[in-house]
């Protein structure tokens, strides 16, 4: 037993920092990104045979390559960053909501919804109520499993979870309901439509960065933000200075739900002016990855949704370009992402090798490795 | 003494981040001895002792064992050079016996025989005094039954040198004597005996030599026939530190909380406080003297309203007599219908009669501060939680135990923290971070916090400097009654003075003080009456000018059989 005692030792520590300077920080995730860029380009020449500095020239051209491309990118990365501030007050909370998808998706049939049975109502009338609707209802949505989780301890990841699919159901249900051909196909709505302000897309653009600043001033200077942090910190130390945590789940998630109820709306209302199950497709939980990354600030997140949009539809033009599969863009954004959350790593932690003088004493022959095998026997 | 020596440690040196730990550190043990390793809390006693354990790597230096250098990377490599440590938290399994936690990952290659292992624990504790049941589950065992289990699993491991980590700290007098009886036989029995601590009377009583440490560094080692308990002072703090606590006579003291009947059944349906009724009188120090867990705890956190009650009663003793009445708590009506029954007098003495003015007059009256009231307000706080209790105008602070679970937000800025207590003043939807910045500046000047500015986390300040914002903001909100749960715990002698001199200084303001303490010295120099409870119950309260501390540690062991006896 005693022959392979011999421990595998690695040649560095790993220690913790205390403290990074900002610049640093910043510089790693450069780093990182360059790095990913570069790892893609080589995968591409290997894969695809396509010429590493016209991968990112496509990737480039793909997001900002004509005015029609960057506005497509704007109003895209405009919906993630709106789903992406519903969700950031829950998360500052801890409250971990991956229902933005059904909380999106439930907001969008109420304003349809609205459209529908609102037949002959003036525009603005039918706009105000479809902006009601959209977000009581994804209110409602957040703010079920805020209620079971305050009241009964329920586990919130699941809770919202499950109840995307019920709200995809929904949509289903009212798909079939509402086309009489049996279809399941909505068509485009011709009223309900938000007004055009210079470009179809800005009018929605505007409105998200208005709510980002919204949101940035509730999370950071406000008493509602102030109890919302305090919660996520420490419920024991909320508890202690009286702040009634069920009542700051609730309300945060009824908020959460109402601004997911409010993206709901703009799809409608600004964009898709119709319903399907897919209308959301999947932003809701690629938003956890725009507010986790800014580290659930506002402001920095209109940074990461515009990156990861920027990843999405740079990596949609080299599939078109190139003539490959569709899978390899879902690629380049993994190797990207996890570049970057890999980066996380170094920024709070170091490496430190070890000299040669420790590395020489030897470790006693019995080790924990052995006793255990020794055990087994 | 036998000088052969151990273990011997040779400019080790250890760092966390740009913290160091240990600097520079060359230190001998003998076999054969007894030895003390001294200093204030964060000294870097416990790091230097963890290297010699394998739960820490130096960063610099080398350990000798026998006169061999040894690289001991694991608790497990420990073990094999026949070190053994015995932490301050116990890592034992509840529902195993004595004797399966001593056998647990103990793999010798034999088969496992639970009642040879038994024999063989018992034939340990025979040959060195420890009163053990190596059949008793570990649930059902007392703290300092848990701990000689530990003490025996290291025994049992054949470890030859002992390192005890503030062995005393969970333990009565008496069970730190009978620890003590066991320590000096395994002396005798040429074992090396480590032990860490901040008592400077247990380092007189059991240890050979004194090794004292400060900021890191090995300050000197001496034998203790040849010391006193000043110069170990001395060597530990660099200079001579008045060791008594300032205890003026409490005047003016007024009933202000009492508590009548208390008890409580905690979640896993254990009473963990038993008809206790006390009295907490306006300028006086209560000191809750009792073993650690004994209920101090749930008993603070009953009166800030966190835990639900069985029954019992807390009444507050509202100072109000001759203050100006206002509307802050009350409305219009209830000045009226207050008026009506007789309970304000105006300046002159005369009683006040509202009957003919209009609301104007009255606002007018009141806002002016010209109607005061009777009497003292008396009000039952129990069911109430804490924001009710502050709506109704208790100023209640509570520096609890668990300072950055429970008392402060460690990711958190000192400004946000301030915050927490006054957030919610005004009636703007925005916090007003003017304030509790201005608090923050005037704390951290005051109570000397060393931090880099205000908007630095307080995790990342020192234990010492987070209490001092913690009782700072408790102060700040002019409390009328503070209760402190170990406010000192890990702080070096430096800022548990300036902690027992800002209790004192509140006593003298007038505020009805509860500190909830360990150290029976501080306790005896620092309150002005002492209650002493034992396993949720309270077995006495005593004069702390007059009571001495025998009397106090047999009060902290006092079963229910002993009162039992004594009616």
């Amino acid at each position: 037993m005693k022959e392979n005692a011999k421990k595998f030792e690695l040649p560095f520590h790993v220690v913790k920092r205390s403290t990074i300077p900002v610049w640093k920080s910043m510089l790693f995730r450069v780093i990182a990104v360059v790095a990913a860029l570069l790892l893609c380009s080589i995968l591409s020449l290997l894969m695809i045979d396509a010429n590493p500095f016209k991968f990112i020239v496509t990737m480039f051209d793909g997001a900002f390559g004509s005015s029609r491309r960057i506005w497509k990118f704007a109003k895209d990365a405009c919906v993630l960053l709106c789903i992406a501030l519903a969700i950031t007050p829950a998360f500052k909370m801890r409250f971990w909501n991956i229902g933005a998808e059904g909380q999106t998706l439930i907001g969008a049939l109420a304003a349809v919804a609205v459209v529908i049975h609102g037949k002959g109502l003036p525009n603005w009338l039918l706009l105000v109520l479809m902006f009601l609707a959209a977000i009581l209802v994804g209110a409602v949505w957040g703010g079920i499993p805020a209620v079971f989780k305050a009241i009964w301890g329920t586990n919130e990841t699941l809770f919202t979870l499950m109840m995307n699919y019920v709200a995809t159901g929904l949509v289903s249900y009212y798909l079939l309901l509402w086309t009489p051909s049996g279809s399941s196909v909505l068509g485009r709505l011709d009223q309900g439509h938000l007004p055009i302000l210079g470009h179809e897309y800005l009018l929605l653009i505007l409105l998200v960065l208005l709510l980002t600043a919204a949101v940035y001033v509730y999370q950071k200077y406000t008493k509602q933000g102030y109890e919302i942090s305090v919660v996520g910190e420490s419920e024991n130390t909320a508890n202690y200075i009286g702040i009634n945590v069920k009542k700051v789940i609730i309300r945060t998630m009824l908020i959460s739900g109402a601004i997911c109820g409010f993206a709901g709306f703009l799809i409608v209302g600004a964009l898709d002016h119709s319903v399907a199950v897919t209308s959301v497709g999947g932003m809701g939980f690629t938003a956890i990855m725009v507010s986790w990354l800014a580290k659930f600030n506002p402001l920095i997140m209109i940074g990461t949704s515009a990156f990861i949009t920027f990843l999405d539809q740079g990596a949609a033009q080299v599939t078109s370009t190139f003539n490959v599969d569709s899978a390899f863009p879902d690629m380049v954004v993994g190797i990207v992402l996890f570049f970057i959350i890999g980066c996380e790593f170094f920024i709070h932690y170091q490496l430190k090798f070890k000299t040669r003088e420790e590395a020489a004493i030897p470790a006693p022959i019995k080790s924990e490795k052995s006793e255990s095998e020794g055990g087994n026997a | 003494m036998n000088k052969q020596i151990a273990i011997e440690m040779k400019g080790v040196t250890k760092t966390f981040g740009s913290v160091i730990a240990n600097k520079n550190v060359d230190l001998e043990v003998y076999r054969g001895e007894i030895l003390a390793v001294l200093g204030e809390n964060g000294c870097g006693k416990t790091t230097l002792m963890n290297m010699i354990a394998g739960i820490y790597y130096p960063d610099a230096g080398s350990i000798f064992i026998d006169g061999k250098e040894a690289s001991i990377h694991s608790p497990a490599d420990a073990f094999s050079y026949g070190i053994g440590m015995i932490h301050q938290h116990f890592k034992l399994v509840d529902l195993f016996t004595a004797a399966e936690n001593i056998i647990l990952g103990n793999h010798s290659g034999e088969k496992y025989n639970i009642s040879k292992v038994s024999a063989e624990v018992r034939a340990i504790a025979d040959r060195y005094g420890f009163h053990i049941d190596p059949d008793k589950k570990i649930y059902d065992m007392s703290v300092s039954e848990k701990q000689t289990v530990e003490i025996i699993k290291v025994l049992y491991r054949g470890a030859d040198i002992l390192i005890l980590d503030e062995p005393s700290a969970v333990l009565t007098p008496q069970e730190t004597d009978r620890l003590f009886d066991v320590l000096r036989k395994m002396r005798e029995d040429g074992k090396s005996i480590i032990i860490i601590t901040h008592k400077l009377h247990e380092v007189l009583s059991i240890s050979d030599r004194v090794a004292v440490l400060r900021k890191g560094e090995h300050i000197g080692t001496v034998n203790t026939a040849e010391t006193t308990a000043e110069a170990l002072t001395e060597m530990m703090v660099g200079r001579k530190v008045e060791l008594n606590i300032d205890r003026p006579a409490p005047e003016n003291v007024q009933d202000r909380l009492i508590v009548k009947n208390l008890s409580m059944t905690n979640l896993d349906g254990i009473k963990v406080l038993d008809n206790i009724s006390f009295t907490a009188r306006s300028g006086e120090i209560l000191g809750i003297a009792g073993i650690a867990g004994s209920g101090q705890r749930e008993l603070l956190e009953s009166i800030a309203g966190l835990n639900p009650l069985d029954c019992g009663e807390i009444v507050f003793n509202r100072p109000k007599k001759n203050l100006p009445v206002s509307f802050y708590h009350k409305s219009l009506a209830d000045v009226k219908a207050l008026a009506a029954e007789g309970k304000f007098h105006y300046e002159d003495g005369s009683a006040v009669d509202f009957t003919g003015k209009t609301n104007a007059e009255i606002r007018a009256l009141v806002n002016a501060g010209k109607v005061l009231f009777n009497e003292d307000d008396v009000m039952n706080l129990r069911d109430k939680t804490p924001l009710q209790i502050r709506e109704v105008g208790v100023r209640l602070s509570f520096v609890p135990e668990d300072r950055l679970g429970m008392g402060l937000v460690g990711n958190m800025d000192i400004v946000d923290n301030m915050m927490l207590r006054s957030y919610r003043k005004g009636s703007s939807v925005f916090v007003d971070r003017k304030k509790p910045s201005d608090l923050a500046d005037r704390i951290v000047k005051e109570l000397e916090v060393a931090t880099p500015n205000t908007h630095t986390a307080v995790r990342r300040l020192s234990g010492g400097n987070v209490q001092k914002v913690l009782v700072g903001r408790e102060i700040a909100a002019a409390p009328v009654v503070l209760m402190a749960a170990y406010p000192v715990r890990g702080l070096d002698i430096n800022s548990s003075y300036t902690i027992y001199n800002l209790l004192t200084e509140q006593k003298k303001n007038g505020v009805a003080v509860v500190f909830v303490g360990e150290d029976l010295d501080v306790l005896l120099e620092l309150c002005d009456r002492i209650m002493v409870i034992c396993a949720g119950k309270i077995t006495g309260i005593v004069d702390g000018r007059t009571v001495t501390k025998e009397e106090v540690g047999l009060l902290m062991t006092k079963t229910d059989s002993d009162v039992k006896k004594e009616a």
